[in-house]
């Protein structure tokens, strides 16, 4: 029986961690097959605030984590299944397992959203990216097309235009929603051609990406960046919590002793220290939660 | 055993014979670098059993164009030399362990 479970394990869910096993509550973190979050994806973070010259994604991940486990939290690297909060204690899934607790702490972020056609999920590794930083070497002196319209998209655009001979920004709509300083530099700089209304429909290739299929015709390409958003990670939550309609979790539920933190609620900031300050009151309410409830209860 | 590091001259060698795990990576790659322990653990834990390399795409452009590496970190498995398959993007070890179950030991 833990105190506390944590469901996730990036910014959000460790900062948690840190707050909740810190206040002597016996803490399991559920930190999925896949550790770390969106940060384990990134290279240098220079606006997580402590580290003046800035500190690589995966860095900051493993400190966090380091952190947590020296405060005593305990942490599985695997994933939830199955979750059911009707009763108390909770019980969370893994596989067959079930683990027990007091309250959780749901902090399972977003996850990456791909175009979703048959041959993109195929030519994955093959042409087919969702990381510009991990990827672009490969494409140098190549001609690639990123979709979308976000900063994210802009990001991966001009991180490429360091490789490729030839960047196109395909976006659906007529204007971005990236920052103004993102479109800014994205529009000036010499490499980038922009495609607005464009719709990519399918990608071309068998065993490398060859070109690709949009509504405004085909272009012949080497490489397709993904950067079209994230989705709330919370199939596993459905019918057990509140959720908005876009499938992110509502915070208003903790009279169940669920608690939510980070981007599986947020989708209007999104940083990891905003991540990381949703833990942080998250683990604190849990707290006061489990005190107030000690008292009445059990 | 350790993981160990395949270049150009040995990687043939290595591979030729029975099951061999290879780490396409490079310094820069994030996810790389959360998929290094993984590696490194499977190394340890099937020790005897398969041998786990690595290749350092940017030491090793040729050898990674040979198999089509255009996105890291890619885990190639090969049995008696011939790929069997491979994990695009760190897969974390449940990922890693089912490209496992694709050869018989």
């Amino acid at each position: 029986m833990y105190d506390v479970i944590i469901i996730g394990s990036g910014p959000a869910g460790l900062t948690a961690g840190i707050y909740t096993a810190r206040a002597n509550l016996k803490t399991l973190c559920i930190a999925g097959n896949i550790w770390g979050g969106q940060l384990m994806q990134t290279t240098l973070v220079e606006n997580y605030p402590g580290f003046p010259e800035g500190i690589q994604g995966p860095d900051l991940m493993l400190n966090m984590r380091k952190q947590a486990e020296k405060m005593g939290v305990e942490i599985i690297d695997q994933d939830v299944t199955r979750v059911d909060f009707s009763k108390l204690p909770h019980e969370v899934y893994v596989s067959d397992v079930s683990y027990e607790s007091h309250a959780t702490i749901i902090a399972t972020g977003a996850e990456f959203k791909w175009l979703g056609f048959p041959n993109e999920q195929k030519l994955i590794g093959r042409g087919v990216s969702a990381c510009a930083t991990c990827d672009a070497a490969f494409f140098k002196d190549k001609k690639v097309v990123v979709v979308g319209g976000g900063d994210s998209a802009m990001e991966e655009a001009l991180y490429l235009t360091k490789f490729a001979s030839e960047v196109i920004v395909i976006h659906r709509r007529d204007v971005f929603r990236a920052s103004h300083i993102m479109q800014e530099r994205v529009r000036a700089h010499p490499k980038i051609k922009i495609m607005f209304n464009t719709v990519v429909t399918d990608v071309l290739g068998e065993n490398k990406v060859e070109g690709i299929v949009t509504t405004t015709g085909n272009i012949v390409c080497d490489g397709l960046f993904v950067a079209i958003g994230h989705t709330p990670a919370t199939k596993i939550f459905e019918n057990q919590i509140k959720l908005d309609a876009k499938g992110y979790a509502l915070r208003e539920q903790e009279a169940r002793g669920i608690f939510i933190a980070g981007d599986v609620h947020d989708h209007k900031y999104r940083q990891a220290i905003t991540a990381a300050g949703y833990g942080c009151e998250a683990a604190l309410d849990a707290e006061r939660y489990l005190s107030e409830n000690s008292q009445h209860g059990s | 055993m350790a993981v160990i590091n395949l270049t150009k001259s040995d990687f043939d060698e290595k591979i030729k014979s029975g099951v061999t795990l290879v780490d396409f990576w490079a310094t820069w790659c994030g996810p790389c670098r959360a998929a290094a322990p993984v590696i490194e653990e499977m190394s340890v834990e099937y020790a005897g059993k398969i041998v786990v390399g690595k290749v350092d795409v940017d030491a090793e452009g040729p050898l990674s164009q040979k198999f089509g590496v255009m996105s890291i970190p890619t885990i190639i498995l090969f049995k008696d030399g011939v790929e069997v398959g491979r994990q695009v993007g760190f897969a974390g070890k449940q990922g890693y362990l089912d490209l496992l179950k694709k050869c018989t030991m």
